[in-house]
C-alpha cells in the first residue's frame, strides 16, 4: 500500500530519536562551580585527612560546599554553593593545604547516575566558551638534529680511530651533515664502505678537492623523519607530566602538526604559572660520589629524595651528564626477576660516560633530580595580605648505585623496589624535553567572555530557531509542524553525537548548528516542493507524497554530499575555529538526512497514510 | 503539462553577465589596489581585549601605552563603548598580556578587565594564511570533480565558475570595506561555497532532469523552465537561512559578526550565482539533451527510498 511503513521500520525511528533524546539529556544539567585538590608530587594522593582539613578551612570563612567526593583515592573535588565565591574558595584551601597540593578551578558535571551508567555525559566546552589558556609550542626541529649529527659526529671519530682509518678532520655541516676529510683516497673509500655497512642512516658522497679527499655523509630524510617523530612524542609525554602537575580539570595536550604541539587549559587564567610550568626545566645530573679524600671545595653534600635511602651524600661538583643526554628510560626486570632501570643516553652523552666511568670503577654514581620550584609565603603589606612566590632550585639524589664496569651509551640501574624503579624511571623521562621548544602562539579568554559567547549562541540559536518554526509553519501548515518536529529532533540528535563523540562545542561551532537549522530544513523544503507540483500536475494526494518524497531524494542526496565534502575538506585542512565549525557542520548534514526525509516520511505517513485523503495541508496550492 | 507560466530568467542574460563581470573587476580591482584587512590570525602579532566600567577613550590609551614604549599600536572600540582591542606588532614576550593591563590600569581609577589576549608568531601566520588558501583551492577541485562524475563537465564549470564568483565578490567586499578577515571568515567562505553549491545542485539536477523528458523545446526554455520550477524551493530555502543568519548578526556577538556576514552576503550572492552564472555558462557553452542523454537506463531500486 502507498505511504505506509511497516512496524518495525516506524519503531526503530522511534528507538534513534529516543537514543537522540537521552544522549543529549546530560547537557540539560548545568554543571556546578566546583575546586579541584590534587597533590603537587605524582606518586601522592588526597586522603581524608586533607579533604577535612579543606573543609573545616571553607567552614571557618563561610563558604558554603557540597558534594564533597574523593575520585579515584587520588584527587579531591568539592562543590562550592554560591558560583561567586569559586575563586575565593580556592584561595582558602590553596593557603590551608600550602604547597604540597595544587588547588585548580574546576566545573562538576551534575549528569544523574542512570544517565551516566549508560555512557551520556555532557559536551564539552572549547576555551572560547568556558575561558582558559591556548598555547601552540614548537619543537625547534633543526637544533635536535644539529645535536644528533654532533652526536654521530663524536662516535663517527672513535670507530674511525678503532677501524684504524686514518682521517684529517670530522666536522659538522650544513642540513644535518658531516664532512670528513682524509689525505688519501683509498682510505677514503674504505671509510665510506664502513659507513655504507655500519650506518644505513647516512647517504654518502665522495669528493676530490685540492686540499684532500672529502667524505659527506647526509642522514636520510626516512631518518631524519624518525628522529623528528621521536623528538616529538618524547615532548609530548614530558609535557603532558608538567601540564598534570598544573592540576587543570580537564587538560589537552595534542600533537599538531610536524612539529608543533597544542596546549590547552580550560579554566585556567594564571597565563604566567602555567607558562612557567611548561617551560621549566626540571632536569637530572649524574655525578660521582665524592671520594673520602675529596677538598671540600670540590664537592656538595645533597640529600635524598626519598629519605628512607639515607640522608645526605657528598658528590663531586663535576657533572658529567644531565638529563639532555637521557634519550630514555624503562622500569623492567634483570635476568633474576630485580626490578632494574634501562637507561639510554644520546652518543654525546654515552661517549662522556665511557670515559668518566672507566676510571671510577667500583665507586658510586649519582643521579640528582633537579627541579625550580616556587614557595608561597604570605605576608601583609600596606595593611593587605597577599601571597609571594620565592622561586628556588632543589637538588636531590634519586639514586645512588655502585659503577660495576665501564659504562656506554646504554646502562642500568640495580637495586631498587619495583615501584622504585618505575618512580625512578618516570622521573628520568620526565626529566628532559628532547628537544628545545618555544612558544609560537598565546591565547586567553577570559571567564566572563566565555560566559557572554555562550549566552550570545544561545541567543541566537533560539532566535533564528523561532524564526525559522514560525515560518516554516505559517508557509507549510500541517506538513510544516512535521518540518518543524524534524528540525527540532534534529538539533536534540547532533547535541547527541556531539556528546557522545566527544567533540568540543566551540563558538564556531554553534554558528555551525545556527546554519545547520537553516540548511536542515532546505531538504524538508525541497520534498515539500515537489509535493505542491505533483498535486498542480494532477496527482492524487497519496500519488504526490509518494512521487515527491522519491523525486527530491536524489537532488538531496547530491546537494548534501557535495556540502559534506566541504565539511570534511574543512576539518582536515583547517585548525582551531574552523574545525569547529566544520565538525558541527558535518554532523548537522548527516543527522539532518535522518531528520528531514526519514523522520518526516514516518510522520507524513503516519498522518496520511494508507487512507483515503481529499486535500493535503501543505499550503500555496 | 505546467499552467503556470515559464519566467523568462535567461532573457536577462545578457545584463547579468554585465553585472557580475562588473562585480568581479571591481573587487579585484580593489583586492590588487587595497588587499584584504587580515586579521591576527593570519599576519601574526599580539591582541589583547579589555573591558573598562565606563566608557573608553580610544586616543588616550593609544597615548598611554605608546608613551610606554609600545610601538605600532592600534586601539579601538570592540562591540561596545566600553571594550577596546589593543593591537600590535609586538613581538612575543611572557605576560605582555598582563603587562599592558598593568599599564592601562595605572593610567585610569576604574577597573579595567583583561577579556582575551592573543599572540600568533608570524611563522604560524603564513602558514595559517597558506592552509587557508589551500583548502579553499582543494574544495573547489573536489567539488569540480564530483559534480563532473555525477552530471557533466559543462555542468561542473557552471558551477565551479559560480562558486569563484561568489569568493571573489566576498572578498571584494571585505577588501572594499576594509573588514577584518580572520580565520572565522574563512570558515565562512568555505561554508557559503557549500552553500551555494547546494542551491547550484538542485538547480543543475532540475535542468538535467527537464532536458531528459522534454523533448522539443530550445535549452534556453528548458533552462527558464527549470529555474522557475526551482525558484519557490530557492528562495524559501535562501529565506530561511538568511532568518537564522540575520540572528547571528544582530545577536551573536562581535566575534562571529564577521563570519555571519560574510555569509550573509554569500547566501544571497550565491542564490544569484546559482541562477544568474551557472546557468548562464550552460547556455555559453551550448548545453543540449545530447549531453545529457542518461548513459544507461537509471536503476529502479529506488522504490522503496522513503
Amino acid at each position: 500500500m502507498l505511504n505506509k511503513y511497516p512496524l518495525w521500520k516506524y519503531f526503530l525511528i522511534v528507538m534513534v530519536c529516543a537514543l537522540g533524546v537521552v544522549y543529549s539529556l546530560p547537557n540539560l544539567y548545568p554543571p556546578d562551580a566546583a575546586v579541584q585538590i590534587t597533590p603537587t608530587k605524582s606518586g601522592d594522593s588526597v586522603d581524608e585527612y586533607t579533604l577535612n582539613k579543606a573543609l573545616s578551612a571553607l567552614d571557618e570563612n563561610g563558604v558554603a560546599y557540597f558534594g564533597e567526593e574523593l575520585q579515584e583515592g587520588k584527587t579531591a573535588l568539592i562543590r562550592i554553593e554560591d558560583t561567586e565565591l569559586q575563586l575565593q574558595a580556592k584561595g582558602i584551601i590553596q593557603r590551608e593545604l600550602g604547597d604540597g597540593f595544587i588547588v585548580a578551578l574546576n566545573l562538576a558535571p551534575t549528569t544523574p547516575q542512570w544517565l551516566m551508567d549508560m555512557g551520556a555525559g555532557p559536551m564539552t566546552l572549547g576555551l572560547d566558551l568556558s575561558g582558559g589558556v591556548h598555547f601552540l609550542m614548537e619543537v625547534d626541529m633543526a637544533e635536535f638534529l644539529d645535536q644528533r649529527v654532533d652526536g654521530y659526529r663524536d662516535t663517527l671519530k672513535r670507530n674511525f680511530r678503532e677501524q684504524k682509518l686514518r682521517y684529517k678532520r670530522v666536522v659538522s655541516a650544513e642540513n644535518h651533515s658531516i664532512e670528513v676529510k682524509f689525505t688519501k683516497a683509498d682510505t677514503r673509500d674504505e671509510a665510506e664502505n664502513y659507513v655504507r655497512r655500519e650506518y644505513p642512516e647516512f647517504l654518502t658522497e665522495t669528493q676530490d678537492k685540492d686540499d684532500g679527499f672529502w667524505l659527506t655523509l647526509q642522514l636520510t630524510p626516512a631518518k631524519i623523519k624518525e628522529f623528528e617523530d621521536y623528538a616529538l612524542k618524547q615532548n609530548l609525554t614530558t609535557i603532558r607530566n608538567r601540564v598534570n602537575e598544573l592540576g587543570v580539570a580537564e587538560p589537552l595536550v595534542q600533537r599538531q602538526g610536524r612539529n608543533r604541539i597544542v596546549i590547552e587549559l580550560p579554566g585556567v587564567q594564571d597565563t604566567a604559572a602555567a607558562k612557567k610550568i611548561l617551560g621549566k626545566a626540571a632536569n637530572l645530573e649524574f655525578r660521582l660520589e665524592a671520594l673520602p679524600s675529596a677538598s671540600r671545595f670540590s664537592t656538595e653534600e645533597y640529600s635524598f629524595k626519598d629519605p628512607t635511602r639515607g640522608r645526605s651524600a657528598r658528590l663531586e661538583k663535576t657533572i658529567i651528564v644531565t638529563g639532555d643526554n637521557v634519550s630514555n628510560a624503562q622500569p623492567s626486570f634483570d635476568e633474576n626477576s630485580q626490578p632494574q632501570v634501562n637507561i639510554n643516553l644520546d652518543s654525546t652523552g654515552g661517549a662522556i660516560m665511557g670515559q668518566v666511568t672507566k676510571k671510577a670503577i667500583k665507586r658510586r654514581m649519582a643521579v640528582l633530580f633537579v627541579e625550580h620550584k616556587v614557595r608561597t609565603r604570605y605576608e601583609t603589606q600596606d595593611g593587605v595580605e597577599v601571597a609571594v612566590e620565592d622561586k628556588y632550585v632543589e637538588k636531590k639524589i634519586i639514586s645512588l648505585a655502585t659503577i660495576q664496569s665501564a659504562l656506554g651509551s646504554s646502562f642500568r640501574i640495580t637495586g631498587l623496589e619495583p615501584a622504585e624503579s618505575s618512580e625512578l624511571a618516570l622521573l628520568l623521562r620526565a626529566g628532559a624535553l628532547a628537544a628545545p621548544m618555544y612558544f609560537v602562539e598565546e591565547r586567553t579568554v577570559g571567564p566572563s567572555l566565555g560566559k557572554e559567547n555562550i549566552e550570545l549562541g544561545v541567543t541566537s540559536v533560539q532566535i533564528g530557531l523561532a524564526m525559522v518554526l514560525i515560518f516554516m509553519l505559517v508557509y507549510y501548515r500541517v506538513f510544516g509542524v512535521v518540518a518543524n518536529i524534524a528540525l527540532a529532533f534534529n538539533l536534540t540528535m547532533l547535541l547527541a553525537v556531539m556528546s557522545v563523540i566527544g567533540a568540543t562545542l566551540t563558538l564556531p561551532g554553534i554558528a555551525g548548528i545556527v546554519l545547520t537549522v537553516g540548511m536542515a530544513v532546505d531538504a524538508n523544503v525541497l520534498i515539500f516542493a515537489r509535493i505542491r507540483e505533483e498535486l498542480k500536475a494532477g496527482l492524487n494526494p497519496q500519488q504526490a507524497i509518494h512521487s515527491g518524497y522519491d523525486k527530491a531524494f536524489l537532488t538531496i542526496l547530491d546537494a548534501n554530499i557535495t556540502t559534506l565534502i566541504v565539511a570534511v575538506i574543512l576539518f582536515a585542512v583547517g585548525t582551531g575555529p574552523v574545525k569547529g565549525f566544520a565538525v558541527t557542520l558535518s554532523i548537522g548534514i548527516i543527522t539532518s538526512m535522518f531528520t528531514a526525509i526519514v523522520l518526516t516520511r514516518a510522520m507524513i505517513n503516519l498522518i496520511y497514510g494508507g487512507r483515503r485523503v481529499e486535500k493535503l495541508s501543505i499550503g500555496g496550492v | 503539462m505546467n499552467d503556470v507560466k515559464d519566467m523568462n530568467f535567461m532573457g536577462m542574460r545578457k545584463v547579468a553577465a554585465a553585472l557580475s563581470i562588473a562585480l568581479i573587476l571591481i573587487s579585484i580591482g580593489s583586492l590588487i589596489t587595497q588587499g584584504l584587512k587580515l586579521g591576527l590570525d593570519f599576519t601574526g602579532g599580539t591582541l589583547i581585549e579589555v573591558a573598562y566600567e565606563t566608557g573608553a577613550n580610544v586616543n588616550d590609551i593609544r597615548k598611554t601605552l605608546e608613551s610606554s614604549g609600545y610601538e605600532d599600536v592600534t586601539v579601538q572600540h570592540f562591540g561596545s563603548e566600553e571594550d577596546v582591542l589593543v593591537r600590535m606588532k609586538e613581538s612575543y614576550r611572557a605576560n605582555l598580556g598582563e603587562e599592558v593591563l598593568q599599564v592601562l590600569q595605572d593610567a585610569t581609577e576604574e577597573d579595567v578587565v583583561l577579556r582575551r589576549s592573543e599572540f600568533v608568531g608570524s611563522q604560524v601566520g603564513e602558514e595559517l594564511r597558506d592552509e587557508g588558501g589551500l583548502a579553499l583551492l582543494l574544495a573547489l577541485a573536489v567539488v569540480m570533480i564530483y559534480v563532473a562524475a555525477r552530471f557533466q563537465f559543462k555542468f561542473s564549470v557552471g558551477a565551479v565558475v559560480a562558486l569563484m564568483h561568489d569568493v571573489i565578490i566576498i572578498l571584494g567586499l571585505f577588501s572594499l570595506m576594509q573588514i577584518e578577515f580572520d580565520l572565522t571568515v574563512l570558515a565562512a567562505l568555505l561554508a557559503v561555497i557549500g552553500y551555494s553549491l547546494n542551491d547550484t545542485i538542485v538547480v543543475a539536477d532540475r535542468i538535467r532532469e527537464n532536458f531528459r523528458i522534454i523533448r522539443q523545446m530550445q535549452p534556453i526554455d528548458v533552462i527558464n523552465r527549470s529555474l522557475t520550477q526551482t525558484l519557490g524551493r530557492t528562495l524559501v530555502t535562501s529565506l530561511t537561512t538568511l532568518l537564522v543568519l540575520l540572528a547571528l548578526l544582530w545577536v551573536g556577538g562581535e566575534l562571529i559578526h564577521n563570519f555571519a556576514l560574510a555569509l550573509t552576503v554569500g547566501v544571497v550572492v550565491g542564490t544569484y550565482s546559482s541562477i544568474y552564472v551557472s546557468a548562464n555558462i550552460l547556455l555559453y557553452m551550448q548545453i543540449s539533451r545530447e549531453d545529457l542523454l542518461p548513459p544507461e537506463e537509471e536503476n529502479e531500486e529506488l522504490d522503496d527510498r522513503p
